[in-house]
């Protein structure tokens, strides 16, 4: 239900305080989600992979912080750095040097633990073909207005993102996986951020509507590690998501701060890698979708002391190809992304190659086989 | 018609290798001995890096306190020690009792062949103390090895004061996830083969030793520490082993990151390194590095306690610490904090080290040469016997049977037989005899086995024969141990190449004997000392040989060496079948 303001003014006394609400309210209503929802993955095992469950947890830190519930997070840790025997502070795993934030804390829920974390699993979650069996707590129980956030963090190269060192989800994957959720109406939104070497690749196959993406790091490039902590002896945390956490401690759940200022996260000279982003998907500007669209869950609440006036018939404010009723075709995006083909060499080429091949045999051993031929 | 079915063209190939066999032998031979020299020039090699993933960088606090605590703990065992006359097994078991560890003993006893004059001991009754370091959390499935040796006098006291302190201090630790063996084994390597082999439940050298009660998890990886002065100058890294097999490089990597991490002058061979690889004198000190390395590792005995633990695929190395005239002096906790970040980052271990390379050459210890640049040297050498292979095969009429051949294979390797048996069995009787000392008497006993055969066939069958024959023995050699197999083709393969019956006999049969094993070794000896810096007169140089000999007779029986059977047994016969083809009538 879209909730619009009617323009009429003469009804209250107060009428220059009609057109603020009016701007407000319209924007309140803007995004079109009524839910949120994260899934927040950690691809690697290992003690030396201590920084990747940090980065995981640390956007769940941040997510929850600013409102989801842990009902609406799906959480997937590959291995256990808290209880790990190496571990010189048990029960705690610190994404800053120093040990100043415990970012495991005391009310953390895994849903997807240790050997559970595989390829497998990750796209049953995304696209909901999970056994009966499966508690509600390790579902994504998304519906046509829930935002997404999906956060992936571990080794990746180009294409890829490596799942416990012994398998791989590719980009083509996670695309159609993608594809899946717009086809079964299983988000509104979705914003995905990964923070892998060669990250940009993994969100290059889009081709669903509503997609954002953002990576730490362009093809050819890798992700570098934040800081070592040397009473502990491991990396803590990924650059990127050193910066994107120190972005969002300063994000409360009123905040105003749109998606370019996350854009700007780590620029190259904090980050060494160069961050990508990808909007083209995307159908509203970036710029007026909030960070709290995707990071919080923002109840739709504004107390005003004004009465406002709703006997106008509603109308809309904008007229914008936000809902499913009005979506594109997806054969139309398709068709709009360049086809990627693969070079072989010229016809030409090969007949000669051939040519030539069958010139050196005959010469070889003798005009004679020639008869055989023909 | 394809190259090798044409006659015209065939007789022209075979032509070509008849008239060219002996240039491209004699350009190969040299091409291979100067891409030997040519490995220790520096933009050949490699610098050493880190392969593992889990052992990362050296990024861990090292706070290890107690140095002058472990000399304290290093004087009470030696004061110990003197008064028991060997190893204080009660105070050590209460001293690490006392430091929260499982303490265990092992006795053995072991009687040598015969007797042992480099060490004097014949009849060797020990125990090995150890002390278990269990993981506060971890499921006792791996462990990792500190052990420091035992020895008679004043040496490596500090060894186990430090170890001990070491073990006061892991003990407060709660990130340890594998549990650390402490070990003080006496009578060195012989308690450590009892040890290990008490520990993996096997008995190949016949020894006795009491089974061990407390074990950890599989070994992942061992050091062993010598240091016998309250501060050093320097640390020596140890890496050859039983037969020449060598740890994992990774593990020297290790070493030489945290000597650069804390400030550690560390050598290899005993040498430092030096910046100026493209002057004379800087090449010729890689040179002789990587020489110090081929020696030690062609002798096929283990240089230091670690060596015994290749065997079981464990990575072991030895570290030294060396107290000479330099300005700057390191004291003993440095040491103890060096050895506590090489054992944590070993502690991030998941798996046994296999990331790098277990065949290698190192001119210094940032710089590695790997199996891939040095094996082409060897290569280049065994071509020359497949050339000579060749040609005789062309020069052959008739195809000979093979039964023919037999005959004198069978009686030089019955020779090697002897060779190997008779010196052990014949020594009491020698010593008896002969006012000769037993190692002696092995000795002498070993020399002079020449055979004169009388064969009825021709002498280019039996010459395939051998060729072949050693090339196979040497690639086999040179494969395991690439030293020895790369210093017997030295010397082997011209004797295979040149030697026919038509060449002058004297000459040849003097440059045969210069060339063979035994001379081979008296001039390894020599060139051995002389890169040591210790350059001997002949008289003690001859001296060192004959122990040098028995040392690898002992080594044999005591821990399984392989290089005196396959000198005796193999190597031997085959230079004796050159040795009658040269002299064929």
């Amino acid at each position: 239900v879209h909730l619009t303001i009617s323009q009429s003014r003469a009804a209250s006394s107060a009428n220059h305080i009609q057109p603020l609400l009016v701007d407000n309210a319209g924007q309140f209503f803007s995004s079109g989600h009524t839910n949120n929802w994260a899934v927040l993955v950690c691809t690697s095992r290992f003690w030396f992979n201590y920084r990747h469950v940090a980065n995981t947890l640390s956007v769940y830190r941040s997510v929850k912080r600013l409102g989801i519930p842990d009902s609406h997070i799906v959480l997937m840790l590959a291995d256990d750095m808290a209880c790990n025997h190496r571990n010189p502070k048990p029960a705690t795993v610190f994404s800053h040097k120093n040990m100043e934030l415990n970012v495991y804390g005391d009310d953390v829920e895994v849903d997807y633990r240790g050997y559970e974390v595989t390829v497998e699993n990750f796209l049953r979650v995304l696209t909901g073909r999970l056994p009966p069996s499966t508690p509600r707590s390790k579902r994504l129980l998304s519906d046509d207005r829930s935002n997404i956030l999906i956060y992936l963090t571990g080794h990746g190269g180009n294409g890829f993102l490596k799942f416990q060192d012994s398998e791989e989800i590719s980009n083509v994957e996670l695309a159609d996986a993608f594809e899946q959720m717009w086809q079964k109406r299983r988000y509104n939104e979705l914003l995905f951020i990964i923070d892998t070497c060669q990250g940009a690749s993994m969100y290059e196959r889009f081709y669903s509507p509503n997609l954002m993406a953002l990576a730490s790091s362009q093809v050819g490039e890798d992700s570098l590690s934040h800081q070592p902590d040397l009473a502990i002896g491991v990396h803590l945390m990924d650059r990127y998501t050193f910066y994107l956490l120190e972005f969002l401690e300063d994000i409360h759940p009123a905040s105003k701060t749109n998606m370019n200022d996350l854009f700007k996260v780590c620029p190259k000279s904090q980050c060494v890698s160069t961050p990508g982003h990808r909007t083209d998907l995307f159908l509203r500007d970036p710029g007026s979708v909030l960070i709290t669209d995707f990071f919080g869950s923002v109840r739709k609440v504004e107390i005003t002391m004004e009465t406002i006036n709703l006997t106008d018939p509603i109308k809309q404010v904008e007229q914008r190809k936000y809902s499913y009723v009005d979506q594109l075709p997806v054969s139309e995006i398709i068709h709009q992304k360049p086809k990627q083909k693969d070079w072989h060499p010229p016809d030409g080429f090969i007949l000669g190659l051939w040519t030539l091949i069958l010139l050196v045999f005959f010469k070889l051993y003798g005009m004679k086989h020639l008869k055989h031929i023909f | 018609m394809g190259l090798l079915s044409d006659p015209n063209r065939r007789r022209a190939l075979i032509s070509l290798l008849t008239r060219l066999n002996s240039p491209i032998c004699v350009v190969c031979y040299m091409a291979g001995v100067a891409w030997f020299m040519g490995l220790a020039f520096e933009p050949f090699t490699l610098r050493t890096y880190m392969s593992e993933n889990a052992m990362g960088s050296t990024m861990v606090e090292e706070r290890f306190p107690a140095g002058e605590r472990a000399l304290t703990t290093g004087r009470e065992f030696s004061a110990h020690k003197k008064k028991a006359g060997g190893m204080p097994v009660d105070w050590l078991v209460k001293t690490m009792q006392a430091r929260g560890l499982e303490v265990f003993t092992q006795r053995f006893s072991r009687k040598l062949p015969f007797p042992d004059e480099n060490k004097e001991r014949y009849m060797v009754k020990g125990t090995n103390v150890y002390g278990i370091l269990r993981a506060p959390r971890a499921p006792r499935t791996e462990a990792l090895v500190l052990s420091a040796p035992c020895t008679p006098g004043d040496s490596n006291n500090q060894a186990v004061g430090l170890l001990l302190g070491l073990a006061q201090y892991f003990r407060n630790q709660i990130y340890w996830a594998k549990d650390i063996i402490f070990l003080v084994n006496e009578h060195d390597l012989i308690g450590m083969q009892a040890w290990l082999e008490g520990y993996h439940h096997t008995n190949t050298t016949g020894m006795d030793w009491s089974p061990l009660q407390g074990r950890g998890g599989s070994i992942q990886a061992a050091l062993s520490l010598e240091l016998s002065s309250d501060v050093i100058t320097s640390m020596d890294l140890v890496l050859e082993g039983l037969n020449g097999q060598l740890p994992n490089l990774d593990l020297a990597n290790l070493f030489y990151a945290f000597c650069q991490k804390i400030g550690v002058l560390c050598t290899i061979q005993g040498k430092l390194q030096r910046n100026d690889w493209d002057s004379v004198s800087g090449y010729s000190h890689s040179v002789q590095t990587m020489m110090l390395m081929v020696m030690k590792q062609a002798s096929g005995r283990p240089w230091g306690d670690h060596g015994l633990f290749l065997r079981y695929h464990i990575e072991a190395a030895s570290i030294k610490g060396i107290n000479s005239f330099r300005q700057y002096k390191t004291d003993v906790t440095t040491i103890g904090r060096l050895l506590e970040g090489m054992y944590r980052k070993l502690n991030n271990l998941l798996e046994r080290l296999h990331q790098s390379y277990f065949f290698y050459l190192m001119p210094s210890l940032s710089h590695f040469v790997s199996i891939g640049y040095y094996m082409p040297a060897f290569g280049l050498l065994a071509v020359i016997l497949l050339l000579r292979a060749l040609d005789l095969w062309v020069q052959l009429v008739s195809s000979p049977g093979v039964l023919s051949v037999l005959t004198p294979l069978v009686i030089s390797h019955l020779t090697g037989v002897a060779l190997y048996t008779l010196p052990i069995q014949f020594q009491e009787m020698a010593v008896e005899q002969f006012p000769v000392s037993e190692t002696e008497a092995v000795v002498l006993t070993a020399i002079g086995y020449n055979v004169f055969l009388f064969i009825y066939i021709g002498w280019r069958v039996l010459k395939l024969v051998a060729v072949l024959y050693l090339a196979v023995l040497l690639g086999c050699t040179a494969l395991i141990n690439f030293s020895l197999g790369f210093i017997l083709a030295l010397t082997l393969v011209p004797v295979a190449a040149f030697v026919t019956p038509h060449v002058p006999k004297v000459l040849s049969a003097f440059i045969l004997v210069i060339l063979s094993p035994a001379c081979t070794l008296l001039f390894s000896v020599f060139f051995f000392q002389e890169l040591q810096e210790l350059p001997v007169s002949f008289q003690e140089g001859w001296l060192l040989y004959l122990s040098v000999i028995s040392q690898g007779i002992l080594d044999h029986f005591l821990y399984g060496s392989l290089v005196y059977p396959l000198i005796a047994l193999l190597v031997y016969p085959c230079w004796l079948l050159f040795w009658n083809i040269l002299f064929w009538k």
